[in-house]
This record gives C-alpha cells, structure tokens and sequence, in this order.
C-alpha cells in the first residue's frame, strides 16, 4: 500500500492499472480527459501493459470496448456528459450482449447550453440501460469503486457492465490523498478475467443477429435476475474488499447515523460529505437526523431501504437532476419503494455545479421536519434555487 | 487544525500545481488535504483562484471555499484585477508575491519576492517565472501549517525531472527564508 | 491480443444474445432464385473477382482456379454477373416464358 495524492481521475487511472485493464478506448470529454491522459501515459510508460484504441466519437469508444470485451479482453471506457449520451445505444448493446465492461463517468451537466461542472442527469438518463451503476463520494472510494467493479462485472452470477460515477470536478480535479494497493494484493484478491462467451475465429458465434420476439422477452428477464442478484454480489464484494484492504462502505447503501435517526437525508455523491456535516449540526441542535447515500443507483437497494427507513417520521431527498415534467429521478426511485409508509419531500438542488453548503442542507431538513410535525407531508418538489436567485417567484399562473 | 487557503494566480502561472503540492507536503505529515481548482474558461495569463483544504482529520466537504483563513497571491498586479479579499476571515492572513512589500489594507500581509526567487533559479516557462512553488516556502514561513522540510519532499515527489525539483526546492527554500511581514 | 480470460457459465438463468452459424441451417436458399448465374468457361479468364464479391460464397474455384456455381444455395442476387469484367456470367430465369 501507497499513500498518494490524487485527484479523483487519476485515482480511476490507478484503479484501472491495478485491474491490469488490456484494452482502453475513449475519446476526451471534459472533465474525464485526465482520465484517460493518465492511462495513456502509464500504458507509453509500459506501467501497464494495455493496448489504447483512438476513436473518433464516444459511440465507436464504447463499440470499440465492447468488441475488445467479446474478444476475452478487460476492457475499459471513460466519458462524460454529452459523451455519455452520444454513447447511449452502445450502452444498451454491452449490458444486453452480457459481457463484463468497465466504465468511469465524470458527471457533469448537459448542454444547452455548455456546462462543464458537476450533475447527475447524464449517468440518471442511463438508468434503464441495464448497467450495474455506481456513485462515489471520495476520490479513496473512487479507486476502491472501480477496482471491486471489474469484480462485480465479472462475475458469473452476474455479467453485465458496471459504470463508475465520480462528480465532475469536485472529485475529478480535486486532490485528496488515496492509498493505493499494491499491484501483488490486487493481483491475488481480483479473479482473472471471465465472461460468458469469447468471439474468436475458434468459437464460431455470431453476436447482434436477429432473434425470435419469445427469445428476446426471456433475455430481458434474465438481465433483470442478474441485477438483482448483484445487489447481494455487490455487498459480498464490498466486505470481501474490506476484508483485505481495511475499508468496506455498506455494499448499496451507506446508511450513516440511520439506525436511531427519527428523519434521514437521501442523496449520493460528493455532497454527502457537506450532508454529513450538516448532520452533525443539526444533531447538536437536537434533531435526530440520519443519512442515506445510495451507492449504487442499480441495482436499486429497496429491499435495505425499506427496512432501514420505512418507520422513520420522514425521508427527504436531494437530487442533482432532474426528469422534466415529473420530479427528480432519486425521488421518483425513493418514492417507487417508500411511497405511502413516510413522510417525504424531494429537493432539487445543486444542478450544474450550483454550490451546496452544509447550512443549506441544515435549512432544507431544519423546513422539513417543522412541516412534518405540523402534519402530513409528501412533497414531490422543491426547489433549493442558487443563492442569486433565492427570492425568485416560483410557480405560473393561467 | 482546519485550515481552508484561497490562491490568485493567473492561468498558466502554476496556482494549481502550488496546492497540489502542498496537499502533498500536508499528507506527507498525516494530515487530510483537499487541493481544488476552480475550472472555469481557462485562459493563459487570466485571473484564476485555486483553494486548499488542511486539516488534522478527514475533510468530507466539497463545497466551494468562501471564507478562506488565507489568501495567496501568486501575482501582485491581481490586486488590481479582482478583490483578492474577498470573503476573507476576520483575523486572515495574505500572503502576497510583491516587490514594493506593502501591506494590503489592513489585513496582516506576509510579502515574498517570489518573481526575483524563480529568475534567481532560472525557473522560466514560456517567459514567465514559474513562482509557485517559491510561494509554497513563502506559505511554510507565514502559515506554518506545513514545514518547509515536508515542502521540499513533496517537491521532489512532484517533479519527475531531479534538476528541475532540486531548482524549485531550492527556490523554495529561498522564499521561506525571505518571506517576512510586509513593511519590515 | 491474445484472450487471457476463462470461459465461465453463467450461473444464473441466461439466455444468450449470440447464436451459432451452421451450414444451410435455414435449409437450402437456392430455391429463393429467380434468376441464375451461368459461367462461360470460354470468355472465363479466372479473375477470381466474382469468386472474391460473392456476399453468400457460392461461386466455388477449381484447383486450375476455374469457378462454378453452387445452385443448392446461390440466391441469384447477381453480383458475379455484375462484376465480372469480361461478360462471362450471364444470369438466366429459372423460370421460361410461357411457363
């Protein structure tokens, strides 16, 4: 083990040489550039023994990956943003065609117009891809989160792709120290690579034919079985890591401070840290708070959830998107396991890089709980709006 | 100890390299550190501010710095570009890179010759004195968070080139002896 | 790159999106032809391109690398008469008029 500092892209690039990755295809995307930079340096370096393939859009990057993966190769991919979206098709591609890939996304807003900084639209729009997709909150959690997701990618109870979600900027540049394994823990606690099927001249299999409307139905049945015995995969994975290298996080959900917590905040990603701090100032004035953070987004955690929440007095939750014309989308998956068994409130906050400080998640919970306790409360809106425009008149009237 | 630092510098000048390596330095002496650009249209030569984090335990916020307990200023002409003491904390600190070593306002000001330092070593990029890391003595001396010594380790874990980490070390070094309150 | 990883089963259920290519596994496609591609072997000048452009691999070569036509399963798209540089390949109806 090495105590380094890196920013959170760099950690991804450690990760992956870790993982001895044999394959990487991306194209640069603002702020996962030095992501990829990095590998590219280390693979010239021969710090790893990869093959880099340039492409000419973020379409061919994820094609590329998966072909290298269907060939019996650790592949791995990086975007962002707009990168993500154009990759869209290929993402349904890799997750249906079942075979073990890794991607890193630095969340970022989508234009229009042009943002470069941290939101969760892009990796929520990918929902329903099938990937398995994780959400960091530290650059240490970072490179853990993409090593155990070659593992969980891997392995035969599952084999679907994982995407690794890290805020743009807010961990993607920022510097934080990390401990890096060593290459000789990782070699032993990382399996060799499997997968389901090689396409080689030897094998004789043909991918993307055409298929009968029965057969189709039962494959999409067979990813839904995979993801959701992931959940119980990725909690293994979780405290198999902890076991080796001192630092496990809760498999899908970290729950902190939940257990005797009367009201709990739901969120994920770097802002947890601000959340958690908040937490600690609203205990000291006497309001029993707890946090959720959703690690992984899928497969969704609702069995933990439900137990872990469904009798506190009220969930609120922070999202950093949002699904024009209904509400934010970590709402909206909340609310399709908790609805009608607490009080809830979905708050949409911090899009685009809007800054989020630990005193406005005191005065969203501390607006919360004084609604709460006067009655009843299911909110599926509200709008923390940035400080510039807090007086704004929201609503329209006819 | 929580310290959060804000650095002007402007675009090119290295303000982002300065807390990179002093989260190093910082690490190396186990403590928690965040060194956090502020990514906005980057441009050569514009106005840029970069924040560090430094503390005895583990940092979980991520939010922007707006009260820094110091501010650093890798160029003395951005005084007269943006209001270098903006936010700053009631009792904070400035640590100016400035030739004619007057205090800015009122505000306790420790002045460093960083620009004479880096010619001193020939640490010229593209024709500018590269002052980062002799700012980074100058924060060492003024601060004392971090100690000159675990600077210039962090330097050389820095810089893969030896020549150029001994130069910037031995810059630092020089600025962490000539740093002083401004005015004396 | 030579494939270092191992070939597991899937230890869920699974139904794979890939399938196995078979010899004539939808039976014998020369009966979609309308029309076929006859060879004369006197204008033939063994350019093989026909042999190359066949998207079905149903122009067959000889050891003296003169071609003939595999009629169970050439769908008579003709693309060797298209190509064939010296007029070789005329393609005939399988059905005559009148028929």
């Amino acid at each position: 083990m090495v105590m380094k500092t890196l920013t959170g892209n760099f950690a991804v690039a450690e990760a992956v040489r870790l993982a001895r990755a044999k394959v990487i295809a991306a194209y640069p995307i603002t702020p996962q550039t030095t992501i990829v930079e990095r590998l590219s340096e280390m693979t010239e370096k021969g710090e790893l023994e990869a093959k880099m393939v340039r492409v000419e859009s973020e379409h061919s990057a994820l094609a590329a990956t998966l072909g290298a993966a269907a060939a019996g190769s650790r592949a791995f991919t990086a975007t962002a943003s707009h990168g993500l979206l154009y990759m869209h098709e290929v993402l349904w591609w890799t997750a249906s065609s079942r075979l073990p890939v890794v991607m890193a996304v630095a969340a970022r807003a989508i234009g229009a117009p042009w943002n470069i900084h941290v939101d969760h639209n892009d990796i929520m729009d990918q929902r329903d891809t099938g990937w398995i997709i994780g959400v960091a909150q530290e650059n240490q959690e970072v490179l853990d989160m993409t090593i155990q997701a070659f593992r969980i990618s891997e392995d035969p109870y599952i084999y679907l792709p994982v995407m690794i979600a890290l805020d743009g900027f807010i961990l993607t540049h920022t510097v934080a120290p990390v401990e890096v394994p060593d290459q000789k823990e990782i070699d032993e606690w990382l399996p060799p690579r499997r997968q389901p099927y090689i396409v080689s001249p030897e094998t004789n299999i043909v991918m993307g034919n055409l298929t009968s409307d029965d057969d189709y139905y039962m494959m999409r049945y067979s990813i839904q079985v995979a993801q959701e015995v992931a959940k119980k995969i990725i909690e293994e994975v979780d405290l198999s890591y902890g076991k080796t290298f001192g630092r496990n996080y809760g498999g899908l959900v970290e729950c902190y401070k939940c257990d005797d917590a009367d009201y709990v905040m739901l969120l994920m990603g770097s802002w947890a840290g601000d959340a958690k701090e908040a937490l600690n100032i609203l205990r000291e004035r006497g309001i029993n708070v707890g946090l959720a953070r959703i690690r992984f987004i899928r497969p969704w955690p609702s069995e933990i959830l439900k137990e872990k929440l469904k009798n506190k007095k009220g969930i609120i939750v922070f999202d950093r998107s949002i699904s024009f014309g209904n509400v934010g989308q970590l709402f909206i998956e909340t609310a399709s396991t908790l609805y009608g068994m607490t009080n809830m409130r979905g708050v949409i906050a911090g899009l685009g890089g809007v800054d989020v400080k630990p005193e406005d998640f005191v005065g969203e919970v501390v607006a919360f709980v004084d609604d709460v306790e006067k009655g009843e409360v299911y909110d599926t809106i509200r709008w923390l709006l940035p400080p510039k425009y807090r007086d704004h008149k929201l609503g329209v009237t006819l | 100890m929580y310290i959060e630092l804000r650095f002007h510098g402007r675009g090119g000048q290295g303000a982002v390299t300065a807390a990179t390596i002093l989260a190093k330095a910082s690490v190396i002496e186990g403590k928690y550190a965040q060194a956090i650009p502020n990514f906005n249209a980057e441009r050569r030569g514009a106005p840029v501010e970069v924040y560090s984090r430094i503390s005895d335990k583990f940092i979980g916020r991520h939010s922007q710095v707006e009260n820094p307990d110091a501010v650093v200023v890798l160029d003395y002409q951005l005084t007269k570009m943006v209001n270098i003491l903006k936010g700053l904390k009631n009792d904070g600190i400035v640590v100016i890179n400035s030739q004619n070593k007057e205090s800015i306002g009122n505000v306790k000001t420790y002045c460093v010759d960083a620009t004479s330092i880096a010619k001193r070593h020939s640490l010229i990029v593209s024709g500018w004195p590269t002052v980062n890391t002799s700012i980074l003595g100058a924060i060492s001396k003024s601060l004392g968070i971090v100690s000159i010594d675990s600077i210039i380790k962090a330097i050389y874990e820095h810089f893969s080139s030896p020549r150029l980490a001994k130069l910037n070390a031995e810059a630092a070094t020089d600025a962490y002896k000539e740093t002083a309150l401004c005015g004396e | 790159m030579v494939s270092e990883a191992i070939i597991e089963e899937p230890k869920t259920y699974w139904k794979a999106p890939i399938s196995h290519p078979d010899f004539g596994s939808v039976g014998k496609t020369g009966l979609w032809r309308t029309e076929r591609p006859v060879i004369d072997e006197e204008k033939c000048t063994k350019c093989l391109l026909c042999w190359l452009y066949c998207p079905e691999d149903t122009i067959l070569r000889r050891e003296d690398d003169m071609v003939f036509v595999d009629y169970d399963y050439c769908k008579g798209c003709g693309i060797c008469a298209s190509v064939c540089p010296v007029g070789a390949i005329t393609m005939v109806p399988e059905i005559k008029e009148g028929e």
